[in-house]
């Protein structure tokens, strides 16, 4: 099964966290800043230059590049 | 004894808000030590009771990853043991955000610290539909929760007094409320912390149960590295078997951490806060509609951009008019009241001319560091941050740099105390060696003085903006033009490696402070006057020292014999007036040339031909290396020196209009000026930003590099600009 991740979503579009591919200092900040295991994320927009992205997540606004986004993986 | 309250929150809470409205004005500053962190005191008044207030860095997480973020944890408990001890915690929380907030806030509870919540934005929170009962949430987290909106200052009478409680030591610490971690965790932390007892020796000091969870969890964090340096690396493969073991099913121990934490904050949430679903879609992104819009937003960036600097250029003029006008007439009257000869010279022409010739750029600091400061505080600086995280990109940085080079634009050495909120050392380091390039406001004067004097007022076709405002943006551009070259080479040479990420909150929009910009600009005006008032006062004197001695008394004779004869031939007063005054220029220019600063001048002029320069301009430079704002004062006082010190001083620029070669051609032109701001824009002329990177980096190399790298670009993009300038600008 193919799974999505969070930087092949599409403005509007959202998903919920199922885990974080790898380990290290990238996957603990996104964990502290809520982008964990259940948290629900939405995709506002693409900056003018295509990356990064700024999503809502657990009630506020986070930005992070497509790079990061693509250690997310998404339920379903 | 004494005791402190410790101040503590996410970063864009509105903790600064809180903590001005609790101290005032009564605030200290300084830094801790052995980092640069800067801590901020306060008292806050009880009615007789003082209770001093600790404003810590805003963070996400006790997780530190540099010397600076562990300071919040070591603060908290105790450890930096030449402060007060921490007695009570203020945690400052944003309700329209408080799921993040509350994660930090199960760390916090575990430091077993009794605490009070101020729960800020309570407005934001209302208006996005957010329903929190601040009974439940209080008595879920065993703790008081106080509704405050800081800006307002409302709900301090309420925190007043839960203050007061806190400071009392009124407060229990509960001991039912926090996370509850897997029974594996829990034994690795028990067991670590029992060896790491038993090397209490070894470490100089008992490891707080706080601290040894961080170094368990945090796998390459600061806690690891700070007691793997004191009990060497084979410590590493032992924290590597409890990590394992404190891992429940097969996941690492930060997302166990994350998940654990999380949900217990659902629990919390679940108790006393409602949600409106599907979610009020709020102001701030609205905005962020159009400013951070493709076409929109890049348009906007650009334009606020070309407005901070038209502004800088021409909404400060009639302010500068007048403190120029002022320093005239004080000199005038100084001049007036001393009697001729060396202090009169040393009054006027060096103090005076120098100290008022910066003086006059204080409207425009005050105007840069507003702009910037409002942008911070209103929240833009992220949006930014967001917009040029690619552009950043290109040069192997991250949007994250771009706050601390914008600030870089005031100032590189707060630009270079930004970058502790840079994750990755290489980039942090990168941004520090290339944020002097950024034109920071000392560079202003010299390309005030240089447009003022030498590039035509001319609108450009079509648009609202002239040349002069061109130029200085231009200028203002090169500095970023050369960074990106700069920094690319960096991180392909001394910084290479993988490429960091970009991990930042957007915060909300919100309408600046008036009290926290002000400060700011206050701090801005008051460094800018404090190294007008001591360094380049000094640097004034020793330059006009240098360009007035020694006093040979050969010149003295011959000018004496030629008054005599003057006086002698029998002209008329006008004629004579006008020989008489003749002499004393010529006089006073003998003397600049013959002094110690024009015979070493004299010397190493050629070295500066190649930029058309002549030896003023590049004594004048050299001169300025401590601090380049010195430059103005050190050309008031090199070329009033040739001129008559009892006319009234008409002024900088028209002084350097009036300057020539010694074979009469005029000195100054298009090129010549534009070669003069090149350098300024490249050149690493502050001392106090080379200390300021010897502190951040703790090595006297990185400031070495920066001073040599820009010293080079300095000197070849002056000498390519000149050339190339000559070429194509005719007439000249």
């Amino acid at each position: 099964m193919i799974m999505r991740t969070l930087d092949q979503l599409k403005p509007k579009e959202s998903g919920v966290v199922a885990s974080l591919f790898g380990v290290g200092d990238t996957q603990q900040r996104l964990l502290e800043m809520g982008v964990s295991d259940g948290a629900k994320v939405e995709v506002l927009r693409f900056a003018p230059m295509g990356d990064p992205m700024e999503i809502f997540v657990r009630g506020f606004h986070l930005t992070l590049r497509k790079s990061e986004a693509a250690l997310v993986q998404l339920e379903g | 004894m004494a005791t402190t309250l410790a101040l503590v929150g996410n970063p864009n809470v509105g903790k600064t808000a809180v903590f001005n409205a609790l101290t005032g004005l009564s605030q200290t500053t300084g830094n801790y030590a052995g980092v640069t962190v800067s801590r901020t005191y306060g008292t806050l008044h009880l009615g007789e009771i003082k209770v001093k207030l600790a404003d810590l860095p805003g963070s996400y997480s006790l997780a530190a990853r540099s010397p600076d973020e562990v300071i919040v944890v070591d603060v908290l408990l105790d450890q930096q043991t030449d402060e007060a001890p921490i007695t009570g915690i203020i945690v400052v929380m944003d309700a329209s955000n408080l799921e993040r907030n509350l994660y930090f806030l199960s760390q916090l509870i575990e430091l077993k610290k009794p605490f009070i919540v101020a729960l800020n934005m309570m407005d934001i929170a209302d208006r996005r539909g957010i329903k929190i009962n601040c009974e439940a949430l209080s008595k879920a987290l065993g703790a008081p929760v106080v509704p405050v909106r800081a800006h307002k200052q409302q709900g301090f009478s309420t925190l007043c007094k839960a203050i007061l409680a806190l400071y009392q030591g009124d407060l229990k610490v509960s001991s039912s409320v926090g996370c509850t971690f897997p029974e594996s965790q829990i034994q690795a932390v028990a067991g670590l912390a029992a060896l790491l007892k038993s090397c209490e020796d070894k470490l100089g000091r008992t490891v707080p149960l706080p601290e040894v969870g961080r170094i368990l969890i945090d796998a390459g964090g600061y806690a690891e590295k700070r007691i793997v340096r004191r009990l060497g690396p084979d410590f590493v493969k032992t924290l590597a078997e409890y990590r394992e073991a404190a891992v429940e099913n097969g996941a690492s121990l930060p997302a166990q951490e994350a998940k654990v934490r999380y949900g217990w904050v659902k629990e919390i949430l679940a108790a006393s806060v409602t949600q409106p679903d599907p979610r009020k879609h709020s102001r701030s992104e609205r905005i962020d509609n159009v400013l951070t819009h493709k076409l929109y937003g890049t348009v906007f960036f650009i334009g606020i951009m070309m407005i901070v600097f038209q502004a800088i250029y021409s909404w400060s003029g009639p302010v500068m008019d007048l403190v120029d006008g002022t320093v005239g007439v004080l000199g005038a009257w100084v001049g007036a009241m001393l009697p001729e000869g060396m202090l009169q010279s040393m009054v006027v022409d060096g103090i005076v001319a120098g100290v008022g010739s910066v003086l006059v750029f204080l409207p425009q600091i005050l105007l840069l560091s507003l702009f910037v400061a409002l942008l911070e505080d209103c929240g833009y600086m992220a949006r930014a941050a967001f917009l040029m995280d690619k552009l950043l990109g290109w040069c192997g940085l991250s949007g994250q740099s771009f706050i601390p080079m914008l600030s870089s634009f005031a100032c590189a050495i707060p630009g270079v105390m930004a970058t502790r909120t840079i994750y990755d050392r290489r980039d942090r380091f990168t941004t520090i060696l290339v944020a002097p390039l950024m034109s920071c406001s000392a560079r202003l004067p010299v390309y005030i003085i240089m447009i003022g004097a030498f590039i035509p007022q001319t609108k450009i076709l079509g648009t609202p903006f002239t040349l002069p405002a061109v130029v200085l943006f231009i200028m203002y551009g090169l500095g970023i033009a050369v960074a990106v070259p700069v920094a690319w080479v960096l991180k392909k040479t001394v910084f290479r490696g993988e490429k960091p990420p970009l991990i930042l909150e957007m915060p909300s929009y919100k309408v600046p402070q008036v009290q926290t910009v002000i400060k700011k600009v206050y701090r801005e005006g008051k460094d800018f006057l404090g190294r007008a008032g001591t360094l380049i006062f000094a640097v004034t004197i020793v330059v006009w020292a240098l360009a007035y001695f020694p006093r040979s008394a050969s010149i003295d004779e011959i000018y004496a014999v030629q008054r005599a004869e003057a006086r002698a031939a029998g002209l008329s007063q006008a004629a004579l007036d006008q020989r008489l005054t003749a002499l004393d220029n010529l006089e006073a220019g003998d003397y600049l040339r013959h002094s110690v600063l024009g015979r070493t001048g004299q010397w190493i002029e050629p070295v500066f031909r190649p930029m058309g320069w002549d030896w003023r301009i590049a004594t004048a430079t050299i001169a300025s290396f401590p601090a380049r704002e010195i430059i103005v004062a050190t050309l008031g006082t090199l070329f009033n020196m040739g001129a008559d010190v009892n006319v009234e001083s008409e002024g900088l620029i028209a002084t350097l209009r009036g300057a020539t070669w010694p074979d009469g051609r005029p000195l100054f032109n298009i090129p010549v000026a534009l070669s003069i701001m090149v350098f300024f824009a490249l050149c690493a002329q502050c001392g106090a930003t080379l200390i300021t990177i010897k502190r951040e980096t703790g090595r006297w190399r990185w400031p070495a590099l920066a001073f040599a790298y820009m010293t080079v670009l300095a000197y070849t993009g002056s000498t390519i600009t000149y050339q190339v300038a000559s070429l194509l600008i005719p007439g000249v």
